[in-house]
């Protein structure tokens, strides 16, 4: 095989770093209203029927969204192998909440309506909402932990040891981040039900969604002020070559500065917290004044904005040590080998436009807005 | 590495892969059942196909909810318990899972949704395809899945790279193409069509019984019998060509499946039943039958099997070589590959060794101080426990061979003698059910507990694989996963059995007046009143 040198090392190594950033903006665009309706299910559905429209607004198209995220897993795991490595045996009993709040979600869908009884019924319910509200909350600590850096470093032989605790985990900063992530899941949330639903509770789901966008911009501004003042940022002690062995132990990374600096050097990366800002703020008007469709895409709009924040101000670190900064995973040195970026490459730019085309087919085969009537007992509704 | 956290993270690993394997082989059986009932029902248009789709389409989603979770766990286990192997082989291993994801898991997720919403919104083609999808989307997750696993058994290639100090992909094609991974995707996904049939025809011949929609459970008797009996035949015959293939590359594992500890003259005998001693290194009340192994293992009556000592003493000339493979390794990586050219040679001469070096961490921290004594016992650890092997393998098979004569004689009385089944054959029918569940889970084990002592074969040691966690960590996670999902298997037992005993409800009316709108044709295909009227001795 010859056929990967046509695309360079470094070419691969960015297209996989923006495809990284494609998927979790994906899932976050997909499954973030999934995660937000099901934050809101205890509190804006006050009947049965009308928790049964939230969750069959959902309930067809959940399942395809969630798959954002497994291949999101999927693809750190052949193109990040260290970042995967490293993440998740560090973020330990953290991965082992989202896994298993992540695992009640998908039978909390398919068993709660399958049985009548109240208790049985809203003990699915509150299951929904901690396999929700757990893992859009949890993803965001995870990436406040990572733009402060992350206690561990990599022995010799590429075995990485983490030092830190769980409840170093849950410090100030990643709480922020947290808040962040959980309030724009709910205006995502906020903004399908809009679109989706009718019934006494989207007026609920509108109000909820107002907050929400607010809350984001509030913590998102928060986050960035702590950034220029209270959090050091990572870089490369000297320039290394791009197309480097992926270890790394041989190049070398040190804790200075401050993460805004990225801003000087490259301008127009400030694009992207002014759309996190812009798209919220369009959102919370939009829910004000009563539209759809403006809803959704202005927050949808202000997630990627967000998302993108966070890629393109930490590049080409992807996940900095705090203990011992040589064994930071860069672009430069951390991913797979040549081959099997070009592999992985090939077949996402097969299979990514066929994935986004039958996708949108099934959402405008299942388009239109739900009701009461339409969930009616013992049909093929969850 | 500290053994007890070697040994929580298998149990782990094992105890969560079995648990997700007891829901894929029926998603994959259930999966292709359901999508030929919906295509008879587009061919037919006959309602009682539609209900028939519908009914066992809703018992395939309650078995999908969790096997789709328990996926999950799968996905994130890895990189939380093995991260050393995630780093070590991700370059290779990693990618035929982000495949599946992106090739086989986003078709099935996406479109089972429109599976259960879609009856009112797709025209009865669009249906169709959108069913078949489903099927096609669950199938290749398991081939993905299986490519990624026999590259666990048969890593080719790959190579291995000093300077990132893992396994690195040279040959995506012989990746794919590789012999194992094929033999043991038809042979794993045949199991799950036998799987689903014997689901279906368990839970028919249980209404056969009852009394209870014989229209629905005759059709689904010769659906599953049919498609059964091709898939039982198919397991067995690929199960055959994945020994082929097994003799190939893993030749301790079939070594440890026969309790061949010695070399014998070609062509092997095959030891039916048997106590095989790992300590006395003998087979005790061994009863063989001869030349079957021979011919199982090589398609030949010349070539020769190697015994266990044979292949324990191959082993230890391994370890001797990959020392000098790890030495050379270590001075490449002190001088970060500014080495003489002979040290270069000396690596690449003997880095397929690498891994038996590897063995010796148990023992010493750098392999090149160990001694005589050590290198023995590295080379002694290459066989796996044969007891457990030896007999998970011969129920599995006996299991397969019973498939074959019980889906036999309902395709056979199905076809050919009008359904007339005596109460005797539902009864076993019904008693039945489990044994799947039993032959798959005896089969994880075969391959895998069968692949120790590695995690990937001849490369890397299973014990290096694991994370640098603690003993709490794991015990914790693990006792967690535990109570979840015995929750969960508890919860999805109570909706199957609920569900089964209700039957099916939608369209029950409108297909009951077709039927008698049709009764007169329908009787030209079989006599139905009469059968029932067997069948139902109380009415």
């Amino acid at each position: 095989m010859i056929l990967h040198e046509f695309l360079s090392f470094e070419f691969l190594r960015v297209a996989w770093w923006v495809l990284l950033g494609v998927l979790l903006i994906g899932f976050a665009l997909t499954d973030g209203f999934d995660l937000g309706i099901g934050t809101m299910l205890p509190f804006i559905g006050r009947t049965d029927s009308e928790r049964r429209v939230m969750i069959n607004t959902i309930g067809p198209v959940w399942e395809g969204n969630q798959v954002w995220f497994v291949l999101g897993g999927g693809a750190i795991f052949a193109a990040w192998p260290l970042l995967y490595g490293v993440s998740f045996s560090g973020f330990y009993m953290a991965m082992f909440a989202i896994l298993a709040s992540l695992i009640l979600r998908p039978v909390a869908f398919k068993y709660r309506s399958k049985r009548p009884g109240r208790l049985w019924r809203s003990s699915w319910d509150w299951a929904l909402f901690i396999g929700s509200a757990g893992p859009a909350l949890l993803f965001g600590v995870a990436v406040g932990n990572v733009i402060q850096g992350v206690p561990f470093h990599l022995t010799d032989d590429l075995r990485s040891v983490y030092e830190g605790s769980f409840w170093g985990l849950l410090n100030p900063f990643a709480l922020l981040a947290g808040v962040v992530s959980l309030s724009m899941m709910v205006m995502h949330g906020a903004a399908w039900l809009t679109v989706k639903a009718e019934g006494a509770f989207v007026g609920r789901a509108r109000i909820a969604g107002e907050r929400a966008a607010l809350i984001a911009i509030a913590a998102f501004l928060l986050a960035g002020l702590w950034l220029a003042f209270g959090i050091e940022g990572y870089r490369f002690a000297a320039p290394v070559a791009h197309d480097g062995p992926s270890n790394p132990r041989l190049t070398e990374v040190l804790r200075d500065g401050s993460w805004l600096a990225a801003y000087a050097a490259r301008p127009w990366i400030a694009i992207a917290p002014v759309l996190g800002v812009l798209g919220a703020l369009l959102a919370w008007r939009g829910f004000r004044s009563g539209r759809e469709t403006g809803v959704i895409l202005s927050s949808a709009l202000s997630i990627t904005g967000i998302i993108s924040t966070v890629g393109l101000t930490m590049f080409p670190v992807i996940l900095p040590s705090s203990s011992d900064p040589v064994s930071s995973l860069t672009v430069w040195d951390s991913s797979s080998s040549h081959m099997t970026l070009f592999v992985m490459l090939v077949s996402a730019v097969l299979f990514m436009p066929l994935i986004i085309a039958y996708t949108a087919w099934v959402y405008r085969v299942l388009w239109g807005k739900l009701k009461e009537e339409d969930v009616k007992e013992g049909g093929s509704a969850y | 590495m500290e053994l007890d956290i070697v040994e929580l993270s298998r149990l782990q690993f094992a105890a969560t892969a079995l648990f997700h394997f007891l829901f894929v082989p029926l998603t994959l059986g259930l999966s292709v059942i359901v999508a030929i009932m919906n295509t008879v029902y587009v061919m037919t248009n006959r309602p009682i196909w539609r209900q028939m789709t519908k009914f066992w389409g809703m018992l395939f989603g309650i078995n999908f909810a969790i096997g789709v979770a328990t996926g999950l766990t799968m996905e994130f286990e890895f990189g939380m318990n093995w991260s050393y192997y995630s780093q070590y082989v991700g370059d290779i291993f990693g990618a035929p899972l982000a495949l599946e994801g992106l090739m086989a898991f986003f078709l099935e997720a996406t479109f089972v949704g429109l599976f259960f919403f879609g009856w009112d919104k797709l025209s009865k083609v669009q249906h169709m395809i959108v069913t078949w999808l489903v099927a096609i989307g669950s199938n290749f997750s398991a081939l993905w899945i299986l490519i990624a696993n026999g590259w666990m058994q048969n890593p080719v290639g790959a190579e291995f790279n000093p300077l990132t100090m893992r396994m690195e992909m040279t040959n995506f094609f012989d990746v794919i193409f590789n012999e194992v991974a094929q033999a043991k995707f038809v042979h794993t996904v045949s199991a799950g069509y036998v799987t689903g049939a014997v689901f279906v025809l368990g839970v028919s011949a249980y209404y056969m019984l009852k009394g209870r929609h014989f229209e629905l459970a005759r059709r689904s008797i010769t659906v599953a019998a049919s498609f059964g009996l091709a898939s039982a035949l198919s397991v067995v015959v690929l199960g055959d060509e994945s020994g082929y293939s097994t003799g190939h590359s893993q030749k301790m594992k079939l070594a440890a499946i026969e309790a061949m500890w010695e070399t014998e003259p070609a062509p092997a005998s095959f030891t039916l039943v048997g106590w095989p001693d790992q300590e006395a290194r003998e087979t005790k009340y061994a009863i063989r039958i001869p030349y079957v192994m021979g011919l199982i293992g090589t398609r030949s009556l010349t070539q020769k099997i190697e015994g266990i000592d044979e292949l324990v003493a191959e082993a230890e000339k391994r370890v001797r070589s990959g020392i000098i493979a790890y030495d050379a390794l270590m001075k490449i990586r002190e001088n970060r590959g500014a080495v003489p050219p002979e040290v270069k040679l000396q690596f690449e001469n003997h880095s397929d060794d690498l891994g038996f070096a590897l063995l010796l961490k148990r023992y010493v921290d750098d392999p090149r101080k160990a001694d005589e004594e050590m290198i023995r016992k590295a080379a002694n650890d290459t066989v796996p426990h044969v007891l457990p092997i030896f007999w998970a393998f011969r129920i599995m098979v006996a299991i397969g061979f019973t498939f074959i004569a019980v889906l036999a004689y309902f395709f056979y009385t199905a076809s050919f003698r009008g359904m007339r089944f005596p109460r005797w054959a539902l009864r076993l029918g019904v008693l039945i059910i489990p044994l799947p569940w039993i032959a798959v889970e005896l089969g994880w084990i075969v391959a895998e507990y069968g692949r120790q002592p590695w995690v990937v074969d001849s490369i890397l040691p299973t014990a290096l694989g694991v994370s640098s966690l603690s003993v709490g960590q794991l015990a914790l996670t693990l006792a967690g996963f535990v109570l979840l999902y015995t929750v969960l298997f508890i919860v999805e037992i109570g909706l199957m059995m609920k569900y089964v005993r209700k039957g099916p409800t939608e369209d029950v009316a409108e297909t009951e007046a077709w039927m008698a709108r049709h009764r007169k044709r329908l009787q030209g295909c079989a006599d139905d009143d009469d059968a029932e009227a067997v069948l139902t001795p109380g009415e």
